[in-house]
């Protein structure tokens, strides 16, 4: 039972990637044109890739933030130690 | 000439991943399992945003001859594939330290025998 | 010698790598907005430069130079860092994260249109935050390796 699912999962997944658009070719990216155009005049940095992170998505990075904390914090308090 | 390589390559680690978190039964082969899974779909968000005979897009050194808009790789693809590798991490941290708990607990690290509570 | 050391060779070629690995992830991290890398990648060099000499000198060793109270600390001076310096750009203009200091004297010089050599003056609030972020992520990564270390070593 579970051989028929996954070989059925694995021909939807390759049809999957052989519909998909070809490697390398891109049909809209105003985006990210108006971005590269425009970080150094905007953010005064050199790095695009940065300026996306810190400045124009800085919200998803304290989201990442939280998240990470709250998992480092529930692993320590799994792993306690308790003095006897 | 590139044919669309790194899409099928994703779709194979993808099926790896899957096989091993299906058909095995010790708890650290299932968290082996999620993380190659966890990396096939983080290398399927880069090769997204990938333009053909593009550089990175940063303007410290540039070498001469790229034209601004056109000549360079899209940055959002990579400032999401960041976030995306930090939250596998933090769930890799907290998988194997509940598994040491488990361990620690029944025994044993067997799927099929940590089903019961322990009287 | 005891149950987690390791040979003397091992022990003295970590102790001489160590502060290296540590300025370098120091480098990554302050050039984080001219250079391919910031906060979460020099966080993880700094990071496994821990964990190496975790593996080198053992647990215990490791657990009375640094405790992970302080390593707990450490990380959260960081995530209040990202908070206040968001808060601020709330109070200096109408937008939470808003990138206030661009044009001030202290990290705001606009780079000229187009490639050049990297000038470590601007960036706005990116260099701030990408100190904030790094100290978030040494500070998580070391606790939680040295918690699982200290866990696992204690069975008897």
């Amino acid at each position: 039972m579970k051989w028929v699912a996954f070989v059925v999962f694995a021909a939807f997944l390759l049809y999957a990637a052989y519909e998909l658009h070809p490697f390398g070719e891109l049909d809209d990216s105003r985006m990210d044109d108006y971005i590269i155009s425009n970080a150094q005049n905007e953010t005064a940095a050199n790095n695009a890739v940065t300026s996306v992170v810190f400045d124009y998505r800085g919200y998803d990075t304290l989201g990442e933030a939280t998240v990470l904390f709250t998992a480092i914090a529930g692993a320590l308090v799994v792993l306690r130690r308790v003095k006897k | 000439m590139i044919y669309s390589i790194p899409f099928y390559t994703v779709v194979i680690l993808i099926l790896v991943g899957l096989y091993a978190m299906i058909f095995k039964r010790n708890l650290i082969k299932m968290a082996i399992g999620l993380t190659i899974v966890e990396s096939a779909v983080n290398l399927f968000l880069v090769t997204l945003g990938y333009r053909e005979g593009g550089v990175a897009p940063i303007y410290t050194n540039l070498p001469s001859g790229i034209s601004i808009p056109e000549g360079m790789v899209l940055p959002v693809p990579q400032a999401l594939t960041l976030t995306s590798i930090v939250i596998g991490v933090a769930i890799l941290a907290l998988m194997l330290s509940l598994s040491m708990m488990i361990y620690r607990h029944y025994g044993t690290l067997d799927s099929r025998k940590v089903r019961r509570l322990k009287e | 010698m005891r149950q987690d050391e390791m040979t003397p060779v091992v022990k003295t070629i970590a102790a001489i790598l160590f502060p290296l690995i540590i300025i370098f992830s120091f480098y990554v991290i302050m050039h984080g907005h001219l250079t391919p890398g910031g906060g979460f990648q020099g966080g993880a060099i700094g990071a496994s430069a821990i964990v190496m000499l975790i593996a080198a000198y053992g647990a215990k060793y490791v657990r009375e130079r640094a405790k992970e109270e302080n390593l707990s600390i450490f990380e959260s001076i960081g995530g209040i860092v990202f908070v206040l310096v968001g808060l601020l750009g709330f109070l200096a203009t109408s937008a939470f994260l808003y990138n206030f200091l661009v044009g001030e004297p202290l990290f705001g010089t606009i780079p000229p249109f187009g490639s050049n050599s990297g000038i470590l003056n601007s960036g706005g609030i990116l260099p701030i935050l990408n100190i904030a972020v790094g100290m978030k992520v040494i500070g998580g990564l070391a606790s939680v390796v040295l918690v699982m270390a200290l866990a696992g070593g204690d069975e008897e």
